[in-house]
């Protein structure tokens, strides 16, 4: 890695970030658009998910990962508090990888 | 500024501060991981504060690290950090209108930040979950990547203590409100389909853009649960 790699990673990602908030500035969308573009953003955020909880590189992450986001993702839909969801995905995936499951 | 601190309740500061703990723990072992791989302990941190963004930082290093040229890591790195573009539009509007405001604001746009922005019930709160979710994070993660480049090996396999899931629990906690609309919530299954059956084919970071093809199910979606919402109330 050289100083110079890290620039233009880093004055590429500020492009990017900095071109939605501009490039919505300068268009008036009309309101199905805007509503289309949050969809957007949370079926990105979806695709995050999954991925990151079911692959690791391009292959399977193995059972223990899937399962804390699992239990995560239940007490998220019981409305259990956000910071026991979030304690509860990674003590379980913890436990888990702790006693031999990958 | 002053209003957003007044918008903001303890609930909201505990949620942030729990991700903002995780990022702090994951920073030390993205700093311990660069240095371990030959990196002065001043090359994670200048990457850290410049990029900000865990995932493009980790897969960098690591391109590097098993051989590929600094040239591929840029690459690699710039297609993971691609999704912020549809960020961006979908959540500018928390940014304000000031310059200073976007400019600073746009370098916190990151997964945690637009979830948390889109989470909120109205934009005063947005604003103010963007916010504080962007400062403490940016300054967690990037105490935590000096401390792990300091300390180096000493810093344990995040992997152990189950942080790599903490990270998509707390993305699905803050979208799951989201999914209780039944356009979105096709769309954002079609899309997970589509970016978990082309991880095994491209690149990282283009299965997640592809899920953008979710949003065919989503067009038309919303008239027609409207109508059904309609339905139901009659």
């Amino acid at each position: 890695m050289t100083l110079a790699a890290v620039l233009v990673l880093a004055v590429g990602t500020y492009a990017f970030r900095l071109a939605g908030p501009l490039l919505r500035d300068r268009v008036r969308l009309p309101d199905r658009v805007r509503d289309l573009m949050t969809t957007a953003a949370t079926v990105l955020l979806v695709a995050l998910v999954a991925t990151s909880s079911l692959t690791d590189g391009r292959g399977f992450a193995g059972w223990a990962l899937p399962a804390g986001v699992t239990v995560g993702g239940l007490a998220a839909w019981r409305r259990w508090p956000f910071v026991v969801v979030v304690v509860l995905a990674a003590a379980t995936t913890a436990g888990l990888r702790s006693i031999g499951v990958r | 500024m002053r209003s957003i601190w007044r918008t903001l309740d303890p609930p909201l500061l505990r949620d942030v501060a729990a991700v903002a703990a995780g990022a702090a723990v994951n920073g030390a072992s993205f700093g311990a991981i660069a240095v371990a791989s030959g990196l002065a302990w001043w090359m994670p941190t200048a990457m850290s504060v410049l990029v900000f963004a865990g995932g493009a930082q980790f897969m960098a290093v690591g391109v590097v690290a098993a051989g590929g040229s600094p040239a591929a890591a840029v690459i690699a790195g710039l297609v993971l950090n691609s999704r912020h573009l549809p960020f961006g539009l979908a959540v500018g509007d928390v940014l304000g209108r000031s310059w200073l405001g976007r400019l600073v604001g746009s370098h916190l746009l990151i997964d945690e930040t637009v979830a948390f922005a889109l989470a909120q019930r109205d934009p005063a709160r947005a604003r103010a979950a963007y916010w504080a979710c962007g400062v403490s994070l940016f300054v967690a993660w990037n105490v935590g990547v000096i401390g792990g480049a300091l300390a180096g090996r000493a810093v344990g396999d995040p992997g152990a203590f189950g942080l790599d899931a903490a990270f998509p629990a707390a993305l699905l906690a803050l979208v799951l409100p989201a999914l209780r609309d039944a356009a979105t919530r096709r769309a954002a299954l079609l899309g997970a389909a589509v970016a978990l059956a082309t991880t095994p084919l491209l690149p990282a970071g283009v299965p997640v853009l592809l899920s953008l093809f979710g949003l065919v199910a989503a067009v038309g979606g919303p008239a027609a649960a409207s109508t059904r919402a309609n339905q139901e109330v009659s």
